[in-house]
């Protein structure tokens, strides 16, 4: 029995030092067993699915004004039975205009993340992969973009593109591109000197192979993280884009930062105008924060205790 | 430390440099180009014309780049749409009052995140860290314009306590000879004017500290469980020297460093952020004169607001790098 | 009276939602003033723990220790963490493992010093310096008056080493605890380590417990050994009795992983203990080494065994093991230490 527990011991001392299989695992074992990650994870399902499945929910179309009769100027019906959240002063119904923004909300999240992180990632690959000039010059690259804060980077990018909601997610998006590419990059070369590359290098295997082999999978874990974290904050700068007059132009879309934007005219008579739509996009950002964070310190070694 | 402040003033050249590139580029790529951009809705074809002559806009690129290059660095932006004043001229004016902001927001993330960050790390898992974190997670995803309507509404219009929007009550007599508001009351002795534009502030300095206040609990709190797992609290205890000491100068001492190049990076977000808080509360800074400038399509003032608050968080970020080299001896030596 | 008396010493880790972890139990051992006693073993063994608990330095949540402590007559175990403050750094005094990480890196040697003078000698910021200048000398640390002004990262690990030696006998501690002190450092600067904690010892009459997975730091320099496995003491003997007369198997199995340049046999084989301390057994079921033992019987995993007395009552020997090495066959009588 002795000599195999020997051989055992010694095999595992001399693989490169790969993170252990079970991390995965292990990782969403402390994940469900975080109550931030578990309100998380439900407040992300109420969005996605409510996104999805907006007109079966929604009682009226989002741009049916018919109850225009019903509005004074500064008097704007509450909830009712037939209105839950009442009615806007365009005499439409705020409820359906608040799902239906989960719409675009999380379309706006999730092409502005997809185009920033595919941007992001491919600088930063090359930048990793090939070293030398290459890297200097993107990580410049990156440095410029980085000398101007991101949201007033974002303000520049959608005024330059014109008012509409492709020119807000792309200018999200465009923000995203230099952590993107800093973030692979630095998982990159952190990992060009680990244990389990030195090894499979020694062992001859071709550098592009490393890259896209081992490499680049064992980064996916910190895109992942800043993934929903960005989504999270897509959503609110998205918002805060409309609140400048960058978004859409068109007033009956039903997008949550031009609601709330444009129920500052009704502040003082209808606040609850503006705490719907705001609400709605504190909880569908704090979703993917609660989600971010968790993940993030479920994978951190850090906090394996 | 010379050497070090030298060499770091040379790495600002290429990112300014690479900036300006961008901005010129912008510049060229908005709707209808520079000229249009720039007389806005007065562009008839004529003027157009006229503007793209002066502009040397039928000369090579390389040679407007310089052009532009060489008013850029002296500042010169040319005229405000909105107003038909020099866009620096407008933004020296205003600039006062969104630095006050931004300094008070700071203030009060500095003030509040940093003990609150530390109470939460040492009381790691009870309530109050589940607070601080909770609130700190929220103070990121809620957007700040929202927040600012919030405060405006509950502290201004339902219980009237503070002033709805502005500097300073437009009835009160009061010289400006700095522009920033409360120091001028101090400087012209005139202590009700300072205060009736701390009452001016506070609503506005709230909501812009949301997102630095969120960030530096988080950061100290990270900072702080890091530091006390470290060996070297465990060698100041093994000493048995006092909790006190032992919390300033080995605990705070390390945990402040991470802690200090967040602040920095915090003040650029504040400037950005400045753009949104300054609208809800028409608080007259370069924030509100930007948004406006949106709207109206200024892009003269939107590329100089980029290109200046680029500058100002690139020298900031800078002295952070100074702070710190003068902070860890680490730093200082290599 | 010794000293230090260690009673039936127990480490609990209680964590919420796991079984409790016995990482120290019934742990009992003396130390005499001038006397250098050493710990041996693994990691996860419960040397360092037991350290620190004699230290107080354990967290009080999740923690439960029990058995006594007595340092001078003092009962430690009892202390309030206020009059602990008082007996750390002054009567007992520790070195760490690892000094690059144990100095603190944005304060100078100097202050790190000095704050402990102050502390607990009363002195003032002038005369504390000039003690630290003293202190640096006699570690063996040239130029101190420059090396007290520079930060931890500008001295060679050996040099970092001698301070933090310099910072535990700076008050003149009864009881010196050095866990590891050798681990992290390069072999040519760990002989003079040694050298400079023996030399210490014995100028200053102080007692001292080595940590140690190292059984050569512990020839050199102590007198008694006690060996530590799976939380227990296994085997306690004097040093020079321990190394002619191994008789746990796994301190057997310790001095025999031990390479001799004297070997008759060139090519003899290296001997290992198989597996890991990972592969144990809880040692209320048994003995916790019976899995990696070659010469584990049945009755091992009959209950937890006792320690067995191979010695005289003069010098003590005692053995946690139901079949110690050497009833059956004398062996190894060529592993005495130097």
């Amino acid at each position: 029995m002795s000599v195999e527990t020997t051989d055992a011991t010694t095999a595992t001392a001399t693989t490169p030092s790969r993170p252990p299989a079970s991390l995965g695992r292990e990782a969403l074992r402390r994940l469900v067993r975080n109550p931030m990650a578990v309100v998380g994870m439900v407040l992300i399902g109420v969005f996605v699915l409510v996104a999805i499945f907006a007109p079966l929910i929604a009682p009226y179309s989002p741009t049916d004004n018919s109850w225009l009769d019903q509005v004074r100027p500064g008097q704007y019906p509450g909830p009712s039975a037939e209105h839950w959240l009442g009615i806007d002063p365009l005499g439409r119904d705020v409820f359906s205009r608040i799902i239906f923004g989960a719409r675009q909300s999380l379309l706006i999240g999730v092409v502005a993340l997809a185009l920033g992180a595919i941007a992001g990632i491919a600088l930063g690959v090359l930048a990793g992969a090939f070293g030398g000039w290459v890297d200097t010059l993107v990580m410049r690259f990156v440095d410029i973009m980085l000398s101007v804060p991101g949201l007033l980077f974002a303000i520049a990018v959608a005024a330059m593109l014109g008012q509409s909601l492709t020119s807000v997610m792309i200018a999200i998006a465009v923000v995203n591109v230099p952590i993107f590419a800093r973030l692979l990059r630095g998982e990159m070369l952190g990992q060009r000197g680990a244990d389990y590359v030195l090894a499979a290098r020694s062992l001859g295997i071709s550098r592009s192979a490393i890259v896209f082999r081992h490499v680049l999978p064992n980064s996916f874990t910190p895109v992942i993280v800043q993934g929903t974290l960005t989504l999270a904050l897509a959503i609110v700068e998205a918002a805060g884009l409309a609140f400048l007059g960058l978004s859409s132009s068109n007033p009956s879309t039903p997008e949550w930062g031009r609601m709330l934007t444009d129920a500052q005219e009704t502040l003082t008579s209808a606040p609850m105008l503006a705490v719907y739509p705001g609400l709605a996009i504190v909880l569908a950002a704090l979703g993917f924060t609660l989600v971010g964070e968790s993940l993030r310190e479920a994978l951190d070694p850090k906090f394996r205790r | 430390m010379l050497r070090f402040i030298v060499r770091r003033l040379a790495l600002l050249v290429p990112i300014l440099l690479g900036l300006s590139v961008l901005l010129f580029a912008w510049v060229r790529a908005l709707p209808g180009g520079p000229a249009y951009a720039l007389l806005g809705e007065r562009a008839t074809p004529e003027a157009i014309a006229a503007i793209e002559s002066q502009l040397g806009l039928d000369r090579p690129l390389w040679e407007q780049y310089l052009q532009f290059l060489g008013r850029a660095v002296r500042l010169d932006f040319g005229a405000s749409i909105q107003t038909g004043q020099p866009v620096t001229e407008e933004m020296l004016r205003r600039f006062p009052a969104t630095i006050e902001l931004a300094l008070a927001a700071l203030l009060i993330a500095v003030a509040v995140g940093i003990p609150l960050g530390y109470l939460a790390a040492r009381r790691y898992g009870t309530w109050i860290d589940n607070l601080a974190v909770t609130g700190s997670l929220l103070g990121v995803t809620i957007p700040i314009f929202f927040l600012a309507y919030m405060l405006k509404y509950v502290f201004a219009v339902e219980l009237g306590w503070l002033p709805t929007a502005g500097r300073a009550d437009p009835r009160a007599r009061a010289d400006h000879p700095t522009g920033f508001y409360v120091l001028d009351g101090i400087v012209t002795g005139n202590l009700d004017a300072s205060w009736d534009a701390i009452q001016h502030l506070i609503l506005p300095a709230l909501a812009l500290s949301s997102i630095p206040l969120a960030v530096i609990v988080r950061i100290t709190r990270a900072s702080v469980l890091n530091v006390v797992n470290e060996d070297y609290v465990r060698t100041a205890e093994a000493k048995g020297l006092l909790p006190g000491t032992i919390t300033r100068r080995h605990v705070l001492k390390n945990a402040m460093l991470p802690v200090t190049t967040v602040i920095g990076l915090q003040l650029g977000v504040l400037l950005a952020g400045a753009v949104l808080t300054e609208k809800v509360f028409a608080f007259s800074g370069v924030g509100q004169f930007m948004a406006d400038g949106l709207v109206q399509r200024d892009f003269p003032t939107i590329q100089g607001f980029i290109l200046v608050i680029a500058i100002v968080y690139v020298v900031i970020n800078m002295i952070v790098d100074l702070v710190y080299g003068l902070l860890d001896p680490r730093v200082r030596v290599s | 009276m010794s000293l230090l008396e260690v009673r039936d010493l127990s480490v609990t880790f209680t964590r919420s939602g796991s079984e409790p972890v016995h990482a120290v139990d019934g742990v009992s051992f003396d130390v005499a003033a001038g006397q250098s006693v050493g710990i041996v073993g693994e990691s996860g063994s419960g040397k360092s723990v037991t350290s620190l608990a004699v230290m107080g330095l354990l967290p009080s949540r999740g923690v439960r220790v029990g058995g006594t402590v007595m340092l001078d007559g003092n009962e430690l175990t009892d202390m309030d963490q206020r009059a602990l403050r008082d007996v750390r750094g002054r009567d007992v005094a520790m070195i760490f493992q690892d000094p690059m990480t144990s100095l603190n890196p944005v304060v100078t040697i100097g202050r790190q010093l000095t704050e402990v003078l102050i502390r607990h000698a009363g002195l003032a910021k002038g005369a504390a310096k000039a003690e630290a200048e003293q202190l640096l000398r006699r570690v063996g640390i040239p130029d101190p008056v420059r090396r007290l002004g520079e930060y931890p990262h500008q001295l060679s690990g050996g040099m970092r080493q001698r301070v933090m030696i310099a910072i535990a006998i700076a008050c003149r501690p009864k009881l010196l605890i050095a866990d590891e002190p050798t681990t992290a450092l390069d072999v040519t600067i760990q002989a003079q380590i040694l050298d400079l904690l023996r030399t210490l010892v014995a100028e200053s009459g102080c007692g001292m417990i080595m940590i140690t997975h190292d059984l050569g730091v512990v020839a050199g320099l102590c007198d008694d050994v006690h060996v530590m496995y799976s939380g227990r003491i296994v085997e306690s003997a004097g040093t020079k009795d321990l190394f002619a007369r191994p008789s746990h198997p796994y301190t057997d199995g310790l001095l025999q992983s031990i390479p001799r340049i004297d070997d008759e046999d060139p090519d003899a084989v290296l001997h290992t203990i198989p597996g890991s301390a990972r592969d144990t057994v809880a040692w209320e079921r048994g003995c916790a080494f019976q899995p990696r033992c070659s010469r584990a019987v049945a009755e091992c995993l009959a209950g937890p065994p006792a320690m067995a007395e191979l010695g005289t009552p003069l010098v003590p020997h005692p053995v946690r093991c139901l079949r110690p090495v050497g009833d059956d066959v004398v062996l190894h009588e060529g592993n005495v230490a130097r």
